[in-house]
Order: structure tokens, then C-alpha cells, then sequence
């Protein structure tokens, strides 16, 4: 039994400590030793089946720092970190957050990434990162390496791949108005025809290549 | 398969049965048929006494307040902020903690050009909705997906790309191109925490956590102008007043509705239907909700958690307990729903140890097909899952059965997410009409970002505009409330939800507590 599920059966009622139950959302941070054992153990509550003996406590939020900013300021440039996150230095390579993580991230390679100047690496080795805060709760420089990668994420993301190029165009032809017309023909439609236009449209093979193009091109 | 063919199986879908559901008795939409589960929320009285409530004791002001903290609450409060407004977001939970952030597969919109564009988008998502769809809806959808998804990717949402920047992307269930685009099996958790983020950037975007919405506030004029909060820890009713209101709940999966399992979030309890109905806004395409047809059935640990649809389009096949297959790959989910349970009707399904049945979802075959290893590696969350349960799913099938998904109905609005009542809009799981009768896979990730894009502006406009300074008042649910007494409807029910309640008999029958002092928790 997992403890979303097991903790209701023994008559508790969860407000804070339960999200999603699928192992994504980070609400459900929990340690646990088991008797005799000195190591601390983590996990997240959802995905952990109840052992006997086992003592536990949900940790659904730890106050962390965050840094604002303007994110249409920001650029690629490593020291952008640097200046929001300064504490990234006080990281010592104990390793502690990677031993925390329970999607088994390798936090503190991603965070050392980030004190190189990597930020592709970093938003990488965290793109698993729910955001549970484990990592935080036992990091020795106290730095919210959560927080750190969120923003590198992001500046990867909008800064360092390429855009789409061709979703720039469709933007660019639809807010023209090259489909309003069609559009509004289909809106018009009635069921009979809309029925058989869509019994009728040419499908895509699943197997086919990025090259692949349709027959007909008249609504494109 | 043909739509005759279709809609032959879907008799087998619980939507189809009749005693499922009854007339709703009250309301702007009574006479309506829905499932039992919604009925009983409806039909039920309010978690405060109106009376009690001091209207004129305000504890928050704002312009514009959005309920919910999912995607298309936060993204409506960024565009709202963005037009001027000062904005309160109140959520149920934890910012972020919404159905949203569980969705694995993608995010629909045409965005190659040559060979893909809105008018094919149209097409798949009427044909997926029965060609019942609203069709101003359906078409502001797939015109205004491209740039939806470009504004994502200004945000810095890491979408799987090739070198060049150009979008990976894959069918989904009823689509005809490949236009589901994702970030790596995360795309969910990946848009959810990045526009969660950039909320966080926002001066003027304030969120209160653990308070939900329990009625809308109208003014005398008859506009939404707040709405009465639950603070669910120290269980205090607070009063929060505004220009415009942005209802984004979400769905109502935790309902387990004909007791179906569930994928959803631990608060998808249908609050916002409740609130918006009793406000005066009708229901549209409520009758309709979504199974997912590959939900796990066991082990009981993870019963109800979704199986992505990718096994099966990397070559795992759904047979029956005979070792036959019985389906067609990529129909539409409610089409595939259906047949699984036809197929453990016709007595094909396979018993599972807790006494259930489902079918056989052969995720061996993948290592068949693509070398040793290939669950292990291209599966790796799940086969972990399973593997602490003592099941090595590459060498062992899953079982599986449909789980409840997705609600596609909900409170009707229109193209520029009004509702009946001036001032308050909806965006995501929470309304009615775009989907239709069912909803396509990636389509409900693109919903929130395009519709909580134009409910944010549009509230930000009204609430600058058109709200008017007004009396609060709380008539509305006590016209309700009357109404329901006046149908004959006693009862001890009490709703919004709030959160499913799981407390086993056993502990139920020594919860002996004569009278609660506090609230009706």
C-alpha cells in the first residue's frame, strides 16, 4: 500500500502532503528511517509502499529563496545565475541533494554544471526536477538548487535552442487571416459535410518521415 | 473504422447508460441528464450559511480573482496581469497542484505548414467530439493554437526539438497529422512549472494557497464581483471582492463517477461546476465523460494511474484473455473504452487477484520488437513502478481497464470564455463545448494555454471597463437553496467537495465525536 492510500485506510485525511499520486507534482516529500538503521532515507509518499517498522514524515513545503526577475531581460550569459543566485558557490560537493532526490536526478553534477557556466547541462540533468524541495531540505550550503534549475530551464529553453522557425510562420499566416475564411466555412458546415470531409482526410502514416507531405494542399 | 462501426461499440461506453444518471432538479439547466456523482453535488446545500456571511467585511480586494491553480488559472492570471490587473489567485491546494501538471503526452496545434494547418485540426477535433462541438469554440481554438504554443516557447518551455529548432511531434488518438507536440513525456509538469514560474516573477499576481472557493459573489447589478473562500487549515470563511472572476477548477475525476478509478489529481472534486451552477450558468456536454482506456487495474497499489498511449504506439498490443486482440489501434479514447468493456462483457477479460477485470496490455512484445531492454530504457518510470511491486513489466504484460480521465463538459461558455453571468469567465477542464462529446489526446494542455489566455485578457477588460461598484450580495445561493427545498430535495449533502473523502468504514463507525465545534469538516 502506498501512503496516500494507506494513511486514509488508517483513518487520516490528508490537506497538505497529497497532489497528484502519480509521482509528479512534489507535494507528497517525505524522509523515513526504519528501526536500526542510521541512514535517512527519503522518497515521495505516493510512490513509496509502507514497510513495517518504517517511521516517516511528510515534508510538503520547505521555505526556500527565490529570486525574481524579468525574464524577457534575461540572457544566455552564465552570470545572469551568478547574480541571482550567488549562494550557488556555497555549494561544498557533498553530494547530499543527489542521496535527497527521489526521481534520482544527479542534482549536485547539475548544480556544478551551473557553477561552470553550463546551463544547457544543468536544465538537462534536472528536466525530471518536480520541485519536491528534498534537495533543500539537506543541502550543507543551503542553496534551493530547485529554484536554480527552473531558471536555467528556462533560459535553455527560450535562449539557447533554436526557435521554431516554422511555427513562427504558421503564427505569421494565421494572424494574417489565411485560414478565416475556411474556418468560417467549417463553422457553417453541416454535420452531413463535416462528416465526410473528415471521413475523407488524407492521414498521415504513422511511420512517415519529417519530409512527408500531403496529396492535397488546397487548406494548408 | 467506420462512425457506424463507432458508434456501434460505444453503446458499451458508461456514458450510454441510462442508469448512470438522472435529471438534475434545479438550476438553469434542470431537466439535464448527468451522472449521479454530479447530481448529488448539485443537489446539495452550501458549505455556509449565506446568512452568516458578513458581506461587508472585506478581507481581500482585487481586480481580478481567478480560482484555481492550475494551468489555465495561471495562465489566465499572467495575461490579466499583463492587461493591467492587479490579481488574486485562490487555489484549493498548492499553486501548481492540478491535473495539469500529471499530463505525460502532449500539446496539439498545426504548426507545419506543409502539410498541417487549423482547418485539419478542425476536422480531428469535431470527429473526436462526435461533430457535436461548438464550433466558434473549436475554431478560436485551432486558430489561435500556433501562436499559443509560441508564446510557450518564449517562456522558456523546453519542447522536444530537433538541432534546428524545429518541433518534434506525434499522433494522438483521431488525429490525422502529426501535430502533438511534447516535452519528452513531462510536457505537463514542464508547461505548469514554467508559467507557475514566470507568476512568481509577477509583482502583482498574489496567490493564497489551501483557499478554495465555496460560492461566488455577485453585486446588485447581477455581475460576478468575488467570491466567499474556505480557509481550509484554520477553517475560516473569507471574503474576497472583485471587478471580474476567472473560474479555473478544473475537473472532477476524485467523483469516481459509476465508480470508475480515477487518474486525477488528489482535488479534482468539481468545484467550480457547483459554484458557476448555483451562480446561474448553465451546463453543456456534462453528460460526457472521459475514460482513458489503458488505466493500470492492477496491482491495487496503483489502481486507476494512467498508461501512457506511447506503448502502444511503439508495438504493444491490447489482447483479451485468450491471448487475442480484439481492437483497432488509434481510435478515438471513448471508442477504445467501449471496447475494452465490451470485451470483458462478453466474458473475454482477464480476473485479476482483487477480484476485478481487465485486459492485457503486452509491454514484452517491445523487447520482442526492439531488442532486450527496450521497456527498461523507453519506459523507465513505469517499469520502476512496477518493479517495487514485483512485477517486471518486460516480461510480464500489464493489466489493464479504462479509468476515469477527463470531464469533457462543464459550465457553458462561449469563444471569449463568457458565461451567463457578466463578469465571471471560464477557462480549461472547468467548461463544456470545445471537446464536444470527447476529447482528443493533447487537446486539453493546448484548452488551458489558448482559453486561459483569452479569459485573462477579457477579465482584465471587464474588470477595467465594465465592473460596476455594487452591493455584495449571496442571493443567488439563497434562491438556490430555496429552490432545491421547493423540489423536494432533503438532504445532508453538502458541496463544493473540496476533497474526496477515502475514510474506510471501519474507521468511519469508531469517528464518534457527538457534535464538531468548528465547521462542517
Amino acid at each position: 500500500m502506498k501512503s496516500p492510500k494507506g494513511l486514509p485506510y488508517a483513518g487520516y485525511k490528508f490537506i497538505r502532503g497529497c497532489g497528484c499520486r502519480g509521482g509528479t507534482c512534489g507535494a507528497c516529500g517525505t524522509v523515513y528511517r526504519k528501526p536500526g538503521d542510521y541512514k535517512l532515507q527519503v522518497a515521495l509518499a505516493c510512490q513509496k509502499t509502507i514497510e513495517p517498522e518504517m517511521y516517516m514524515a511528510l515534508i510538503p513545503f520547505f521555505p526556500t529563496n527565490r529570486a525574481q526577475y524579468e525574464f524577457a531581460e534575461l540572457t544566455s550569459v552564465p552570470e545572469e545565475v551568478f547574480k541571482l543566485y550567488p549562494e550557488l558557490f556555497r555549494c561544498v560537493a557533498c553530494n547530499a541533494c543527489t542521496k535527497a532526490c527521489p526521481q534520482g536526478i544527479e542534482v549536485m553534477d547539475a548544480i556544478s554544471a551551473l557553477k561552470q557556466g553550463n546551463i544547457a547541462e544543468a536544465a538537462r540533468l534536472s528536466f525530471d526536477c518536480i520541485q519536491c524541495g528534498l534537495c533543500t531540505s539537506r543541502c550543507f550550503g543551503e542553496l534551493a538548487q530547485y529554484h536554480m534549475f527552473q531558471l536555467a530551464r528556462r533560459i535553455y529553453g527560450a535562449r539557447v535552442i533554436p526557435k521554431a522557425e516554422h511555427l513562427a510562420e504558421m503564427v505569421r499566416k494565421t494572424n494574417e487571416g489565411r485560414y478565416d475564411q475556411i474556418l468560417d466555412e467549417l463553422k457553417q458546415m453541416k454535420k452531413d459535410e463535416l462528416k465526410k470531409l473528415y471521413q475523407e482526410r488524407e492521414a498521415e502514416p504513422m511511420a512517415a518521415g519529417e519530409d512527408w507531405k500531403p496529396t492535397d494542399t488546397r487548406y494548408l | 473504422m467506420s462512425l457506424e462501426a463507432r458508434q456501434e461499440i460505444l453503446r458499451y461506453h458508461p456514458d450510454y447508460k441510462e442508469e448512470g444518471r438522472r435529471e438534475i432538479k434545479v438550476g438553469p439547466s434542470k431537466g439535464y441528464r448527468i451522472a449521479h456523482e454530479f447530481v448529488d453535488l448539485l443537489e446539495a446545500r452550501s458549505r455556509v450559511d449565506p446568512d452568516k456571511v458578513d458581506l461587508s467585511r472585506v478581507d481581500y480586494e482585487t481586480d481580478v480573482l481567478v480560482i484555481g491553480g492550475g494551468g489555465a488559472a495561471t495562465i489566465a492570471a499572467l495575461i490579466a496581469e499583463e492587461n493591467g490587473a492587479q490579481v488574486l489567485i485562490a487555489t484549493k491546494l498548492r499553486h501548481g497542484d492540478a491535473n495539469t501538471m500529471m499530463a505525460e503526452g502532449g500539446i496539439q496545434a498545426a504548426t507545419k505548414g506543409e502539410k498541417d494547418s487549423p482547418y485539419y485540426h478542425y476536422l480531428d477535433v469535431v470527429g473526436g467530439g462526435h461533430f457535436k462541438n461548438d464550433p466558434d469554440i473549436v475554431a478560436a481554438f485551432v486558430k489561435q493554437a500556433p501562436d499559443a504554443l509560441q508564446w510557450l516557447e518564449s517562456l522558456g518551455v523546453m519542447f522536444s526539438k530537433f538541432p534546428d529548432g524545429r518541433l518534434d511531434a506525434m499522433h494522438g488518438g483521431g488525429t490525422c497529422r502529426k501535430r502533438m507536440h511534447y516535452c519528452a513525456d513531462l510536457s505537463g509538469l514542464e508547461i505548469m512549472r514554467t508559467v507557475r514560474d514566470e507568476a512568481r516573477n509577477r509583482p502583482n499576481i498574489k496567490v493564497l494557497e489551501f483557499s478554495p472557493a465555496v460560492e461566488l459573489i455577485l453585486n446588485e447589478h447581477g455581475q460576478c464581483a468575488g467570491a466567499v473562500l474556505y480557509n481550509m487549515e484554520t477553517e475560516e470563511y473569507l471574503v474576497v471582492k472583485a471587478k471580474a472572476v476567472i473560474l479555473a477548477t478544473g475537473g472532477a475525476g476524485r467523483l469516481h463517477v459509476q465508480g470508475f478509478m480515477t487518474t486525477n489529481h488528489y482535488g479534482a472534486t468539481a468545484d467550480g461546476i457547483v459554484l458557476g451552477y448555483r451562480a446561474g450558468v448553465p451546463l453543456s456536454f456534462l453528460h460526457t465523460v472521459q475514460y482513458h482506456p489503458t488505466g493500470v487495474v492492477f496491482p491495487e497499489q496503483i489502481e486507476g494511474w494512467l498508461i501512457t498511449e506511447r506503448f502502444r504506439s511503439e508495438g504493444s498490443d491490447i489482447v483479451n484473455v485468450n491471448g487475442e486482440k480484439f481492437v483497432n489501434e488509434r481510435e478515438p479514447r471513448d471508442v477504445e473504452s467501449a471496447r475494452f468493456i465490451k470485451e470483458c462483457l462478453d466474458g473475454n477479460g482477464v480476473p485479476t487477484p482483487t477480484g476485478k477485470v481487465g485486459v492485457w496490455l503486452d509491454s514484452p512484445m517491445l523487447d520482442i520488437l526492439h531488442g532486450e531492454g527496450r521497456v527498461r530504457t523507453a519506459f523507465v518510470g513505469k517499469w520502476k513502478v512496477y518493479d517495487r511491486l514485483g512485477i517486471d513489466i518486460s516480461k510480464t504484460p500489464m493489466l489493464v481497464y479504462p479509468t476515469l480521465h477527463y470531464q469533457n463538459g462543464g459550465l457553458k461558455d462561449n469563444a471569449e470564455c463568457e458565461t451567463a453571468v457578466p463578469g465571471l469567465y471560464v477557462a480549461g477542464e472547468v467548461t463544456g463545448g470545445l471537446h464536444g462529446e470527447n476529447r482528443l489526446m493533447g487537446n486539453s494542455l493546448m484548452d488551458i494555454v489558448v482559453f486561459g489566455r483569452i479569459a485573462g485578457r477579457n477579465a482584465a477588460v471587464f474588470a477595467r471597463e465594465r465592473a460596476k461598484q455594487g452591493k455584495l450580495t449571496l442571493k443567488h445561493v439563497k434562491t438556490y437553496l430555496k429552490e432545491l427545498k421547493e423540489a423536494g430535495i432533503i438532504t445532508d449533502r453538502v458541496a463544493p467537495m473540496l476533497l474526496p473523502d477515502y475514510t474506510t468504514p471501519e474507521v468511519k463507525e469508531k469517528q464518534l465525536t457527538v457534535s464538531y465545534l468548528g465547521t462542517l469538516r
